[in-house]
């Protein structure tokens, strides 16, 4: 307990804790749209697609999470385009970029002369050396997120719900979709910091999904989603520290211990249901 | 009558290939029209050039006394996903989403709305329930009221039959015969399939339209035609034969 007590007076570790939170947050808010919208395998693609953002970005000097910002925008909204415009299979457009993007990315940190980054930090994620830079990035994302979904909630999950129909009513369908996918692309750039690019689609999904074993109603779905998010990651930030192991693998493993117990729960309330009736 | 569409000298198609050839169709005030036609005849390409999805390629299709966007649509329940985390009360409510801006709000009169047609359905005690919950007539009504809340003037239902097995949907055209007090109404269906005696004119869609006036043959009349295919069933079922075209 004293050695809790002592983590949490270092600046690294409150640093880490507030990243964990904010991520959770937005991760939260968005995985829940990803995973009602079913656009799973989408946001991996653009997740490994941003990596060649960054690899760009370290050849040319610039700042890798900008790198990865705008490449993980432009491969987004691209794959809405092609998919909807052209008649190449959205599939193989998902991993034609999934796969470039990675190449892409080893290829230009390679060719970059000098050490090549802590490669480890951006695929498996790097929680404890979070900076208060970083900090504010997540924050306002999560500002950016909370005010899109407060003000057009209804409008975006109608449309994710049922887009044929949202047409029939001349709804800013096209607007929308390519809104919410840059959203989608930013999300995962900005999150790739805390638990890298392996596993930040987890973050976006399994929280979500324990959540939707206890409700059906999409902002209580968020909700849930932020708090299984908040618990797990705590919970995997510790294990990080304790074990010294990268905080990726720790928050992802700490969500899969929740949506085991969560599991279990749900079919223990299923089974206390059936006997009453 | 009022004329609340007309279709006129209408080619719709996609890309390259025709689908459509010069439709004309008018729909009034009180139509309760049936259109069948076999799959890849254009029913489905007639009812987006309707709803406004798709712009036909020459022809006018104009609207009267009506708002475009006061059609109300009843899809087919294979385009529902029925896993997505939204309740009943929110799909009928979304009805309304055309005469929203992308911030407005829903009020307390519009979710009062949904309350009121959830009670006429039926449904008020599924108003909380997901809608992976329901059963295919349930669905059908709550899909019926997202259509209908924000008061359309046209009805449209796309192969209704989809969301139950029985052929004879005896409570779902008994609403649709209230409904067409005040709205007209159109039911697309299969190619053969069985249509409810309930709708009063027919349109055979299979490239071209075919538009039959009630031309209702009695039994007398139907000795002296050979009909190709014997009814089936159980008990007495009106059947109408339509002039060959």
């Amino acid at each position: 307990m004293n050695e809790i007590i002592e983590l949490l007076s270092y600046n690294f570790f409150q640093n880490a804790i507030g990243a964990a939170i904010l991520a959770s947050i937005s991760c939260g808010i968005i995985g829940t749209y990803i995973v009602a919208r079913r656009i799973v395998f989408i946001s991996g693609g653009i997740t490994h697609a941003s990596f060649g953002g960054i690899g760009i970005a370290w050849f040319l000097g610039l700042n890798p999470v900008l790198g990865a910002a705008i490449f993980g925008v432009l491969s987004a909204l691209g794959i809405e385009w092609v998919s909807k415009k052209t008649d190449v299979r959205q599939d193989s457009v998902i991993g034609i970029l999934w796969a470039l993007g990675m190449a892409l990315g080893i290829i230009f940190i390679y060719m970059t002369p000098g050490y090549a980054p802590n490669l480890m930090s951006y695929l498996f994620g790097s929680i404890l050396t979070v900076s208060n830079l970083d900090l504010y990035l997540l924050s306002a994302l999560c500002v950016l997120t909370i005010l899109v979904f407060v003000f057009m909630m209804r409008p975006i999950v109608y449309v994710a719900f049922d887009e044929g129909y949202a047409q029939t009513h001349k709804a800013p369908v096209q607007f929308l979709n390519y809104l919410m996918i840059a959203l989608v692309a930013l999300a995962i750039v900005l999150n790739i910091r805390v638990v890298g690019i392996i596993l930040v689609i987890s973050f976006l999904t399994i929280p979500q999904t324990i959540a939707n074993m206890f409700t059906q109603d999409f902002g209580k779905m968020i909700l849930g989603a932020i708090g299984f998010g908040v618990l797990g990651s705590l919970l995997g930030l510790f294990m990080a520290y304790e074990m010294n192991v990268p905080s990726g693998a720790t928050i992802i493993f700490s969500f899969v211990i929740l949506f085991i117990i969560a599991k279990i729960v749900q079919l223990s309330l299923l089974k206390l249901k059936r006997k009453e009736s | 009558m009022t004329k609340l569409l007309e279709l006129r000298s209408v080619y719709a198609g996609y890309d390259n290939k025709v689908v459509l050839q010069d439709v004309n169709l008018t729909v009034k005030k009180n139509d309760f029209l049936g259109i069948i036609g076999p799959n890849g005849g254009g029913k489905t390409t007639l009812l987006k050039v309707i709803l406004g999805l798709i712009k036909p390629i020459e022809g006018q299709v104009e609207f009267n006394n009506i708002d475009d966007n006061l059609i109300g649509y009843l899809p087919q329940i294979n385009t529902i996903d029925q896993k997505f985390p939204i309740p009943v009360r929110e799909v009928i409510l979304s009805g309304l989403m055309s005469h929203k801006k992308l911030f407005g709000k829903y009020t307390s009169d519009d979710k009062e709305k949904a309350k009121v047609l959830m009670q006429q359905m039926g449904i008020l005690h599924l108003r909380n329930k997901n809608i992976g919950e329901l059963s295919g007539g349930q669905l059908q009504r709550v899909f019926l009221c997202r259509a209908i809340i924000s008061d359309p003037q046209i009805l449209i239902l796309d192969e209704p039959d989809t969301y139950v097995d029985s052929h004879f949907e005896m409570e779902l055209y008994a609403v649709l015969d209230q409904l067409n007090d005040h709205m007209a109404i159109i039911v697309v269906s299969h190619d053969i399939g069985t249509i409810s005696s309930h709708v009063k004119t027919i349109a055979c869609v299979n490239g071209s339209l075919c538009y039959h006036d009630s031309n209702i043959i009695n039994q007398e009349q139907l000795k002296t035609y050979n009909c190709p295919i014997d009814l089936i069933t159980h008990g007495e079922v009106p059947h109408r034969v339509l002039k060959k075209h």
